[in-house]
């Protein structure tokens, strides 16, 4: 049913009752994934990331440690695998090279081989990166360079190809004008593109940026925002600032140049869990706990764009990067929404199929409906003009 | 000139107004603003030049003069429509058509997206997986812990000792300076189950603070509104010991759901129908009342109602996932007054 439009979505957000949920912002329709068909609170998402293949596969981890992978083509959970060790529920899922890496809560971060199915529970490399993790981050530019961070854990770079040892460990700032420590909790780690720099966003309200090719361990920058613990960090597409919300709902732009406060975006109403910025446009999806995700405008002007109201709290989310946000023109198919069809109508659309190719798809679009799929999709040849 | 509807008692009164209403015209003539035919007004009407209005005079006095006479007017006005639409409704007796519905602001209220449909499997499914799972399965009974913000004063040591006796298996304790984050784990160590903070400002309760335990949600009320027992009138004998039951009216958003299974939660499953007595916690406009009657039924139809018990009025700050924490928690819902309150149809309990 939803299996054939499951491509087009362009946000994938995991919820807390273990559903993936897609959503269509043209269309205006989300649709529920299930692996086993009812949603089941042990199988809460907290981590989701794009498999092999651009944006056709999605690794959806589960907070009972296992990781499922997601067809978009198809809309179809295909496989799943275990990865147990260590406690916790996962903290960051990346994808290299057919090699899967998790990282969970207590702090071990394993490599395992990627084979589908197999269900072979010798990962390929382990590492502990110390207890209390809050995020692991893939490096987007080089796969196999990881940073995580956490509660009283510091900010580590790990190659896996290199040794067990980090590559870059940071510093704690110095102490307070009380010359008390200062705790560390970060919440987010980003890579900056074009250079060695991270950014990371803290629990105690901060946002560092570290830069490990300075002979400085500590961080680079450091500003604060509000007075709420931040808990999601996103990248804007212009590179110079990042998106930062915290456990009250308030999204705030911070410019990484000189570390200023930029902007804010109003209306969630909880704490903010996931956000992503899409890669081109300047677009701002956000998800939390107030059950409803938005997609805001980051810029000329800068304001709501979409809400969707999706009934579970959600975890994570997933931006389809695509810059085609149009769906793709439909293939003629029997246009059985509802099953009271006849059979003729279905041998009069077969005949039609190609002159009235434009057509068909306008008059499915406008009727909305969620088609299902009789025969396997075809790339078109030609889009309509 | 004669103006129609000139109600005025005092004959010096007229005659001024009169004179105020010629002078008027002359002087409305004479500017000529976005009038096109200035010529002679016949004397009797009251015709001005269209584009002027009443509020455009600069004498206070004949502005208000002429205010007074217009209201007047459409007073007279609007009585006769009133009285004409009854004559037509009384001739048309039978036939005529229902009356129509006043607009208030409830039931002009903005659909809420985020209303309950009894029938939703996804929302059924998450409620019944939430924290208060285990007292809807009938797993666990209430034991509630009352206690108050720091040096309490008599009114909300009062309303405490009150409140205990409206829910059963409530014990109240003096708050002496501890932390609430130190009390919240010796009390789920003692089996409680939910956790009642009154916070009290200037002498008076005016905020509550509830937390299920062990790990279930806070909600943060801002409460005013309070009546003792000794200040409700007309009020019955003080609550027995039995177990009441509860009423739980208009949650209907998921969050007012949420609220509502909170509520729910704090009395036991089993009421006591031989004591009559029964506790309301009604939602109005993202208002909660609280009441406490004891009631009687006097025939079928006929109820007689007592109110016993404090009664309080609740509004709902914020609601955040896990044990007290404000500083870092995590919230599922906070009022932002100046984002959520644009509206004046728009409520989100």
């Amino acid at each position: 049913m939803a299996a054939a439009a499951a491509r087009w979505n362009h946000v994938w957000v995991g919820t807390e009752t273990g559903i993936l949920k897609g959503v269509n912002l043209q269309r205006k329709q989300a649709a529920n994934f299930t692996a086993g068909g009812q949603p089941r609170r042990e199988e809460a998402v907290s981590a989701l990331c794009w498999g092999t293949g651009g944006e056709t596969q999605i690794l959806v981890g589960c907070a009972d440690r296992t990781v499922k992978h997601f067809s978009t083509e198809d809309g179809i959970f295909q496989g799943q695998r275990h990865c147990p060790g260590g406690e916790g529920t996962f903290r960051g899922l990346a994808q290299a090279d057919g090699s899967l890496i998790t990282c969970v809560d207590s702090g071990i971060l394993r490599v395992w081989h990627d084979k589908d199915k197999d269900t072979s529970s010798d990962p390929l490399l382990e590492l502990r990166v110390g207890p209390g993790v809050c995020r692991m981050r893939q490096d987007p530019a080089h796969p196999h360079v990881v940073a995580t961070g956490g509660k009283e854990n510091a900010l580590k770079i790990w190659d896996l190809q290199g040794s067990e040892e980090p590559v870059f460990r940071a510093k704690n700032v110095r102490n307070d004008w009380l010359d008390l420590r200062v705790p560390i909790w970060d919440q987010d780690i980003q890579f900056l593109p074009g250079s060695q720099k991270l950014v990371t966003c803290t629990g105690y309200h901060q946002v560092r940026v570290y830069d490990p090719a300075s002979p400085q361990r500590r961080p680079v920058l450091e500003t604060t925002y509000g007075e709420y613990p931040l808990t999601a960090m996103t990248l804007t597409p212009g590179g110079n600032s990042v998106i930062v919300g915290n456990t009250h709902g308030q999204l705030a732009e911070i410019d990484l140049r000189q570390g200023r406060l930029l902007g804010c975006l109003k209306g969630l109403a909880g704490s903010v869990r996931g956000l992503q910025c899409h890669p081109s446009k300047p677009l701002l999806a956000s998800c939390g706990l107030d059950r409803v995700l938005r997609i805001h405008r980051i810029q000329n002007p800068r304001g709501l764009e979409h809400k969707v109201y999706l009934k579970s709290q959600l975890n994570c989310l997933l931006l389809s990067g695509r810059d085609n946000w149009e769906d793709e023109p439909q293939e003629p198919q029997e246009p059985n929404k509802v099953p009271l069809e006849d059979t003729e109508t279905d041998e009069l659309w077969a005949s039609l199929e190609a002159a009235a190719k434009r057509k068909l798809s306008d008059l499915e679009q406008t009727q909305g409906a969620l088609q299902t799929r009789r025969r396997k999709k075809k790339r078109p040849g030609s889009t309509s003009p | 000139m004669a103006k129609a509807g000139d109600k005025s008692s005092s004959g010096g009164k007229k005659s001024l107004k009169r004179k105020a209403a010629a002078e008027e015209l002359q002087e409305a003539a004479g500017a000529g603003d976005g009038a096109t035919e200035n010529g002679v007004q016949p004397p009797k009407a009251a015709a001005f030049p269209p584009g002027f209005s009443i509020s455009e005079i600069k004498n206070k006095q004949r502005r208000h003069l002429m205010f007074t006479r217009w209201k007047q007017q459409q007073r007279k006005e609007k009585l006769a429509a009133k009285k004409k639409l009854k004559k037509e409704r009384e001739a048309l007796g039978d036939k005529a058509p229902p009356k129509p519905v006043p607009k208030t602001i409830d039931n002009q209220r903005v659909y809420d997206e985020t209303t309950v449909d009894p029938n939703d499997e996804e929302v059924a499914y998450d409620e019944a997986t939430d924290e208060f799972a285990s007292y809807f399965n009938k797993q666990t009974s209430p034991k509630i812990l009352i206690t108050t913000s720091d040096r309490p004063h008599g009114r909300t040591v009062r309303l405490c000792e009150q409140l205990s006796t409206v829910i059963p298996n409530s014990h109240v304790y003096y708050r002496r300076g501890l932390a609430l984050k130190k009390i919240i784990p010796q009390c789920i160590a003692r089996d409680f189950t939910d956790l009642i903070v009154i916070n009290e400002d200037r002498k008076t309760p005016n905020g509550l603070i509830l937390s299920h335990l062990p790990n279930g949600p806070t909600a943060h009320f801002k409460m005013s509104s309070v009546r003792l027992r000794k200040e409700i009138k007309r009020r019955g004998k003080d609550p027995t010991e039995h177990i009441p039951e509860i009423i739980l009216n208009n949650f209907t958003t998921r969050l007012g759901h949420s609220i509502g299974r909170m509520f729910a939660s704090l009395f036991p499953h089993n009421p006591q129908f031989i004591g009559r007595q029964v506790a309301t916690f009604h939602n109005q406009r993202d208002y909660i009342f609280f009441r406490f009657h004891r009631y009687i039924f006097r025939s079928e139809k006929k109820v007689g109602i007592q109110e016993l018990g404090p009664r309080f009025t609740l509004k709902l700050r914020s609601l955040q996932k896990g044990t007290f924490d404000s500083k870092y928690g995590e919230y599922e819902w906070v009022h932002k007054p100046r984002e959520m309150d644009t509206s004046r149809r728009k409520f989100h309990l």
